[in-house]
């Protein structure tokens, strides 16, 4: 039996239903897609090399930019909140005012942005390309389990080295911060050192570090999903980068905000 | 044996495999062959549980792989061995770590049983001093070689090629015609390929099935095939253009 066309008037509605369906089978895949990873992770066999080659190409590879814009970011924050602090005669404040907005907030987002950047694109077209070549078919057919071998591993990495890429960050700021306000601005060594002990506690430095940890689980699930469910060619890896690098970032900065809120 | 049971798969509303029927015997080499984008690559894909189908079953000794999924699955994989259309070697690893992959992590071989194997098949295949090279730094041909040495390696059951001479030049396309040839007399797997290459397919195969628009319209020993009355597996053997009327 033929389907029956439908009514003009009804198919802008059916169009919605069709991309809602769509739209919660895709959401399903990927909350699926991090189920099986998690599953892989916890049950042996545990692939201890592939979790080592994951580290140097996420976290060792990216330590170069890490310390660049950490560098950077604190330097901008030592010099533009000087400039304000300095208004209220309240420049004593600088090192706990970079310290914290690091410590708490930038050091984790910008350093997951950077890896993002970095190895999140690499690792989504380092996947997409394998699945296009049957490299990823060729696990399965092995009897292997491809998740385990490409996606674990990644993810395990993603938990290693997120919270040690933002504590370089951190430290590198500081002391861009440091080299800015106390060697370039006047301010005394042992103000900015002293009253960052007093203001900053573990607490702010325990947000950081879950901030960079889920940053880690959300980057690496993000790019091996749209490695593993790539289109079709060199412009399917290309869309799967892009929209992996897109997607990593907007739920960094919108998992940021809850963060935020719940760990205040 | 296998043995497919009507057949069908469709993507989106492109009808690929339309109630396909066949048998392949034990031990046997049968060729696919069809147009392209006739659905020959999808029908493999569905032997070795790539692709579920939307009706019919996939029969491998018996046992209907069809719906299987996870671990008894692998099982059935277990028992295959698969040469991808591009190889589908793994391209952050040596030729000779790629044929050692699936003896270190499917079968699980001490260090030492793995080396000698790996040998033995680079050997088998004729390939020497490629070990420490990566699939980029050598020929097509030799890549479709260390794709066959993967895939046999494991001495499987039942071994797929997906378009094994796509590519390659005319002496190449033979050579490993007759390498598959000479393994399969050797080793006695069951094997099925999917393939263009005609007429040279007809010198190794047991069984030719000719599919087309989603079913296999004729199938039987090369000789037969060869002396078809159908028209479209006339025309497609002879390589006649699309509306051309055979003799």
């Amino acid at each position: 039996m033929t389907e029956q066309p439908l009514p003009l008037a009804l198919r802008p509605l059916d169009a919605i239903g069709r991309w809602a369906i769509a739209s919660v089978e895709a959401l399903g895949r990927f909350g699926t897609f991090l189920g099986e990873a998690v599953g892989v992770i916890l049950t042996p066999p545990f692939k201890f090399w592939a979790l080592i080659d994951r580290i140097n190409f996420i976290g060792y590879r990216s330590l170069l930019i890490i310390l660049l814009t950490g560098g950077f970011t604190g330097m901008v924050l030592g010099l533009q909140v000087y400039l304000t602090l300095v208004r209220f005669g309240s420049e004593a404040f600088l090192g706990p005012a970079v310290a914290l907005s690091l410590i708490r907030e930038l050091g984790p987002v910008l350093s997951a942005l950077m890896v993002t950047g970095r190895a999140g694109s690499a690792l989504t077209a380092e996947i997409g390309i394998m699945r296009i070549t049957e490299q990823i078919d060729a696990l399965t057919v092995m009897a292997l389990n491809p998740v385990r071998y490409l996606v674990a591993p990644s993810m395990l990495a993603g938990l290693v080295t997120f919270p040690l890429m933002t504590a370089l960050f951190d430290t590198v700021g500081i002391f861009g911060g440091y080299v800015v306000g106390v060697e370039l601005l006047g301010l005394s060594q042992g103000t900015y050192f002293g009253e960052m002990q007093t203001f900053v506690d573990m607490q702010d430095i325990m947000m950081g570090f879950w901030k960079s940890l889920s940053f880690g689980v959300i980057v690496t699930w993000v790019c091996t999903y749209k490695g593993f469910t790539v289109g079709h060619g060199a412009e399917g890896v290309a869309k799967a980068t892009t929209d992996a690098v897109v997607l990593s970032s907007v739920l960094i900065l919108v998992w940021d905000y809850f963060m935020g809120s719940v760990l205040r | 044996m296998i043995k497919v049971e009507g057949l069908v798969k469709s993507f989106g509303r492109q009808a690929v495999l339309r109630g396909l029927d066949l048998e392949v015997a034990t031990g046997s080499i049968t060729v696919i062959i069809g147009r392209s984008g006739g659905g020959k690559s999808v029908l493999l894909r569905h032997l070795i549980g790539l692709l579920s189908p939307d009706g019919g079953r996939v029969l491998v000794d018996g046992a209907e792989i069809t719906g299987l999924r996870g671990r008894a699955l692998d099982e059935v994989r277990r028992r295959y061995g698969v040469v991808f259309q591009g190889g589908a070697l793994f391209d952050s690893m040596t030729c000779a770590h790629n044929v050692a992959f699936p003896l270190r992590e499917k079968l699980r071989l001490p260090g030492a049983e793995v080396a000698r194997r790996v040998e033995a098949a680079l050997a088998q295949v004729g390939l020497e001093g490629v070990e420490r090279k990566y699939p980029a730094e050598v020929s097509g041909g030799m890549r479709k070689r260390v794709a066959i040495a993967r895939a046999l390696v494991t001495e499987p059951e039942i071994v797929f090629f997906d378009e094994p001479t796509t590519g390659l030049d005319p002496i190449l396309v033979n050579t490993i015609h007759h390498l598959i040839l000479n393994l399969h007399r050797k080793l006695r797997f069951t094997a099925v390929m999917v393939s263009h290459e005609i007429p040279e397919i007809f010198e190794i195969a047991d069984t030719v099935a000719v599919l087309h628009e989603g079913r296999i319209v004729e199938v039987g020993p090369p000789a037969a095939i060869q002396a078809s009355t159908n028209r479209v597996v006339r025309q497609f053997i002879r390589g006649e253009p699309e509306g051309a009327e055979g003799s």
